[in-house]
């Protein structure tokens, strides 16, 4: 069994560093004043969730395939390390597909009608 | 016979297993168990609280930025730190090399208690700016005078019950590193038996894992 060695942990470890800083760069940016849409509010708050979550996941991936050895771990590791991040997908997906999807007032659709509003 | 039998391997493998290798496997799969139910333990708390954002995004985007992102910036820098610092000393447990294992590892307890001094630093931050639900609180930010939003508590809730049971865990994590630094001073571990430091491993990145989600949903999202 394969084991990683210092180069790859200094190489984690610094792929790591540059992740924090490009995570609070991004979350400086001025979305809600340059996007081009009524609203930009709106748009701000879902695009840097999603940058900092992404950037999130790939740090945490990062160390758990490397620091925490999973990419070196036999197939009964990944699996009881899987069941419980699949079981959080479950109960994040199926939480927010109903709070996220209900209905907000104050935007309207084209026809001035209200609609669902992502948030 | 020492008294610490719980720390005795005069048997190796135990004679539950095959090999010394499935003896390792099994005690890493051990220590998985018991981090899938504590990704669910935290995952409850991220759940709730991006439950509760939809509902109210202003105030939680207020509260990030009552946060001292720098701080939090800071700390995941050396919370990484430690991390690496234990990475290594997994590495220098798998060629037995005693002196090594103690020295990253205190490098390890060390980088994690400067972490619990930046968070004290922070929640008396925060005591002071009255930004303390309950125990000490006012509606107005003192001295600029700026409303603060009716729902604030809300956010500043989840971030003490979030960040203190994160805390909490990493000062257990601190008093398992100086076990096992003890049992490393007493060359306790050898080339073929070093699953205790693999272990501490295990949770202290998972730890760090934690903490790597805490500081971008808490203090980053700004908008």
């Amino acid at each position: 069994m394969s084991h990683p060695t210092p180069r790859i942990y200094r190489n984690v470890f610094a792929a790591l560093m540059g992740l924090l800083v490009l995570t609070v760069a991004a979350a400086f940016l001025p979305f809600d004043r340059v996007l081009p849409t009524p609203h930009a509010a709106v748009w701000a708050r879902r695009i840097t969730i999603s940058i900092a979550l992404t950037i999130a996941v790939v740090k945490g991936l990062l160390i758990l395939l490397y620091f925490m050895h999973v990419r070196y771990a036999p197939r009964a590791t990944w699996a009881v390390a899987g069941a419980g991040f699949l079981w959080l997908a479950i109960m994040l997906a199926l939480t927010l597909a109903d709070y996220l999807t209900r209905n907000h007032p104050g935007i309207p659709n084209n026809r001035g009608e209200p609609r669902y509003l992502l948030r | 016979m020492s008294h610490l039998t719980v720390f005795e391997h005069d048997e190796l493998p135990a004679e539950q297993f095959e090999d010394v290798e499935q003896q390792r496997e099994t005690s890493s799969l051990g220590m998985w168990m018991f981090l899938s139910t504590e990704v669910l333990f935290f995952g409850v708390l991220f759940t709730s609280f991006f439950v509760y954002r939809t509902r109210w995004p202003e105030a939680f985007a207020q509260g990030a930025k009552e946060l001292k992102w720098w701080l939090g910036a800071t700390n995941t820098a050396v919370l990484l730190g430690s991390s690496f610092c234990m990475a290594m000393a997994v590495h220098a447990a798998s060629e037995a090399d005693d002196r090594t294992i103690v020295r990253w590892l205190w490098f390890t307890v060390v980088l994690g208690t400067l972490f619990l001094l930046i968070k004290g630093t922070e929640y008396a931050i925060e005591w002071h700016e009255h930004l303390v639900p309950h125990f000490r609180w006012s509606p107005v930010a003192p001295g600029a005078g700026e409303p603060r939003d009716p729902q604030l508590p809300l956010f500043m809730t989840f971030y003490f019950v979030m960040t203190m049971f994160h805390a909490l865990h990493m000062v257990i994590g601190l008093g398992v590193l100086l076990v096992v630094i003890v049992l490393a001073r007493r060359r306790h571990f050898t080339r073929e038996y070093h699953h205790p430091v693999e272990v501490v491993g295990l949770y202290w990145h998972f730890v760090d894992t934690v903490w790597v989600f805490l500081f971008p949903v808490l203090y980053l999202l700004r908008h």
